[in-house]
């Protein structure tokens, strides 16, 4: 054997290294113990322990949306895997680039329903872009180089790496690969020209043009491009929920978001257009409603690296695979600016007669507590949002002014997701305010992840839009169960402000819509730890608008029509089905 | 809907085939029948699906598979002019007054008699699907005691036109 072998372990960190990683976010156990050990003395990467393994995806998540790097999870083999399932679930539905390593049982026990054992392979092949079982140490430099390239490339996504305990105790030597090739994998990143000339064609006879935009042009890193797409052709731009900060939700070009919850208008202007330019989105059920009647009178162009998100959910006119940053270079070039002027006059007339609205009173509202983290913030902050009222009023009242500023589980929708994926993002992104907006649900799901602010110094301002419900289902119950709540109560929530006391952090509870300013800007002073501030909300408060789940535009639900108004509506939807 | 044969050649290592029937199942795609083996290349297995859907569905199904990773080429073969045979084995009540014309129908078939009892016949026959059926029609007069298929495997025709 000769000198320079080195552990499957050690071939672990220095490929990290290799990989210029960071941050590990993980949790050590029996199976990785040899894992660990190699860590001991580890430099330029930290590894941070979080106090869950649900905690560690999220977060790694959390970096991964913050910054477009790859994000990193160790964790053991047993429930230590297992826990990892929703968050791998959740960067899969998001196409988020993540690595997660898996400690597992000596090849020799495998399928011997070992201790700590679980087929972790078998049970994450439908959730991961793929996944890897080592069986032998001379593998495992090539495994890691492929999982990386494979999570970052294409249509990003997870990869499970399932590491045997023998697996990393063996001896080999150590070659990084400089490059991989994959005989069954080659993303496809230029569009074919011919039909980025077709889309052309139909953009330029345009009279009534949308951009309905996705997390797609983030994960290319294709802001610039879409601006430019955007000014040329003068066309307003409606951003799905993964999409918003791809454009500047403050430009006067944007429509903010559409689909169930999106803005009166987006969908008006979806509804109407005689042009629809699809650039990462993949027509989500959310967005389209009932997709026999999303937007009827427009021709399709659809750009996304997935041949299988095309023709998928909607039939569109041209499709283009490709990057969209490379697609976008090269179609911008070629159109020719629209007159619109007519159809904006349209669309600012319905802007007038439908803005987003809710009324501010002596009781905090959330809206109101989102804008003026907007205001305060000016648009510039990284906020996680969780999943619910909380996630839909993020969206309508915080106007993005960047890409990778909104992190929110968009696909899967995860509660539990903002506060762990805020940690990784603080961890991410030190030049601004990092906020994670909450539900009193969900924020239950994951607190325990304030012991890893903590002890990290990690600046967050942590948000509840306490409402003692779980809102959202309230909604749902309110509008089509006939007001029957069923467990959707929260009334015996704690007090979180002390709870955050308890963990080392800053705590405030307010029930008054005067002490929110004061509050947030008291918050934004704390540089050390992170603040936790538990905002009492009106308590039945609902979404507005909305269109019904499978619903068509006609359907839409605006702000001031009463509630048996509305219910009448849904009556006649879930007649419909 | 359309019956396809699809034909996917797939890296030929462990868990690769559960990738393959996982996306099926997960996304909600039935199979009518399938067949593994490797192929010329050592490295790579043949996997031959046959499945039911509208041509949306099938669309579909050929997108995904090709997005996994060990999957190397995937080819609707049903466009294409194309080869395919299936083998089965199918056990007959047989006696002595019916053996003879069971082998009777056995040589129309262009099939083998590979086991035989007092009570029983073996036949081992290969054809195209719809030959197979009715072979399979023509013996359940007899009483089919037992039928193994191997479903479909088939291959791209190379040549189609006349020299």
């Amino acid at each position: 054997m000769s000198t320079n072998e080195v552990t499957g372990a050690e071939i672990l960190v220095k490929s990290l290294m290799e990989e210029n990683v960071e941050y590990i976010f993980g949790y050590p156990g029996g199976a990785v113990i040899g894992v660990y050990d190699a860590m001991h003395d580890m430099s330029h990467i930290q590894h941070i322990l979080t106090r869950h393994e649900q905690g560690a995806v999220h977060a790694a998540e959390g970096y991964a949306k913050a910054t477009g790097k790859v994000g990193v999870v160790v964790v053991t083999s047993g429930p230590g895997a297992t826990n990892t399932v929703t968050g791998i679930a959740d960067a899969y539905m998001d196409s988020v680039p993540i690595v997660v390593f898996t400690g597992q049982v000596a090849t020799h026990l495998i399928g011997n329903d070992a201790f700590q054992e679980a087929d972790i392979i078998g049970i994450t092949r439908s959730i991961t872009k793929h996944n890897f079982l080592v069986k032998e140490v001379k593998d495992l430099a090539w495994t890691i180089k492929a999982a990386f390239h494979i999570a970052a490339t294409g249509r990003p996504g997870p990869v499970v790496v399932d590491m045997p305990k023998d697996v990393m105790a063996s001896k080999t030597a150590f070659v990084y690969p400089k490059e991989i090739k994959m005989r069954g994998y080659h993303p496809f990143y230029f569009g074919h020209m011919g039909q980025i000339n077709k889309a052309v064609e139909i953009i330029n006879a345009s009279k009534k043009p949308v951009l309905y935009v996705g997390g797609g042009v983030v994960n290319s890193n294709a802001s610039n491009e879409l601006f430019n797409l955007a000014k040329k052709l003068n066309a307003p731009v409606a951003m799905t929920l993964m999409g918003l900060g791809a454009f500047p939700g403050d430009d006067e070009l944007s429509l903010g978001m559409l689909g169930m919850h999106g803005t009166w208008y987006s969908n008006k202007a979806v509804d109407e257009c005689d042009c629809l330019v699809a650039i990462g989105s993949r027509f989500d059920d959310r967005v389209t409603g009932n997709p026999a009647h999303f937007s009827p009178q427009s021709r399709k162009v659809h750009i996304d690296i997935d041949p299988a998100a095309i023709s998928k959910n909607v039939k569109v006119d041209v499709p283009i695979v490709g990057d969209v940053r490379h697609v976008l270079e090269r179609l911008t070039p070629l159109v020719q600016p629209l007159e619109t002027a007519e159809w904006w006059e349209q669309i600012n007339d319905w802007k007038k007669e439908h803005p987003l609205r809710y009324e501010n009173g002596p009781e905090i509202r959330a809206q109101y507590v989102i804008e003026k983290i907007y205001e305060l913030t000016k648009g510039e902050a990284v906020v996680t949002s969780d999943v619910g009222q909380n996630q839909m009023w993020t969206a309508q009242f915080y106007k993005f002014k960047n890409p990778r500023s909104n992190i929110t589980s968009g696909g899967l929708g995860t509660m539990g997701f903002s506060f762990p994926a805020s940690v990784g993002a603080a961890f991410g992104v030190k030049d601004r305010p990092v906020f994670s907006i909450n539900g009193d649900g969900g924020i239950q799901m994951n607190i325990q992840e304030l012991t890893t602010a903590v002890g990290n110094n990690l600046p967050i301002k942590i948000v509840i839009l306490d409402n003692g419900y779980l809102g959202m289902v309230r909604q749902w119950q309110d509008l089509f169960y006939k007001k029957r709540y069923t467990h959707v109560s929260l009334g015996t929530n704690p007090d979180f402000a002390k709870i955050a006391e308890a963990f080392g952090a800053v705590g405030f509870t307010s029930d008054k819509s005067g002490e929110v300013v004061p509050i947030l800007k008291e918050a934004l002073k704390v540089k050390d730890r992170p603040v936790l501030i538990d905002f009492r909300t009106t308590e039945e408060d609902n979404v507005w608008p909305m269109i019904p789940s499978g619903g068509t535009f006609a359907q839409i639900m605006d702000y001031p029509k009463s509630v048996s108004e509305l219910r009448m509506a849904s009556s006649h939807t879930e007649a419909a089905k | 809907m359309k019956k396809h044969t699809i034909s996917i050649s797939v890296e030929n290592k462990f868990g690769a085939l559960n990738r393959i029937i996982g996306l099926f199942s997960a996304r909600g795609y039935n199979i009518d029948s399938i067949s593994v083996g490797t192929s010329e290349d050592d490295s790579v297995a043949r996997v031959t699906i046959v499945s039911k859907g509208d041509d949306d569905v099938i669309e579909q199904i050929i997108k995904q598979l090709n997005k996994l990773i060990d999957v190397t080429k995937v080819v609707d073969l049903t466009y294409e002019s194309f080869v395919e045979r299936e083998l089965i084995l199918v056990k007959v009540s047989a006696s002595r007054n019916s053996r003879s014309e069971l082998m009777q129908i056995s040589e129309i078939f262009r099939s083998k008699i590979i086991d035989i009892s007092p009570r029983s016949i073996t036949i081992e026959a290969t054809g195209s699907e719809q030959k197979v059926n009715a072979m399979i029609k023509m013996l359940e007069p007899f009483g089919i005691k037992e039928i193994a298929r191997t479903g479909r495997v088939a291959l791209k025709r190379e040549f189609e036109g006349e020299v």
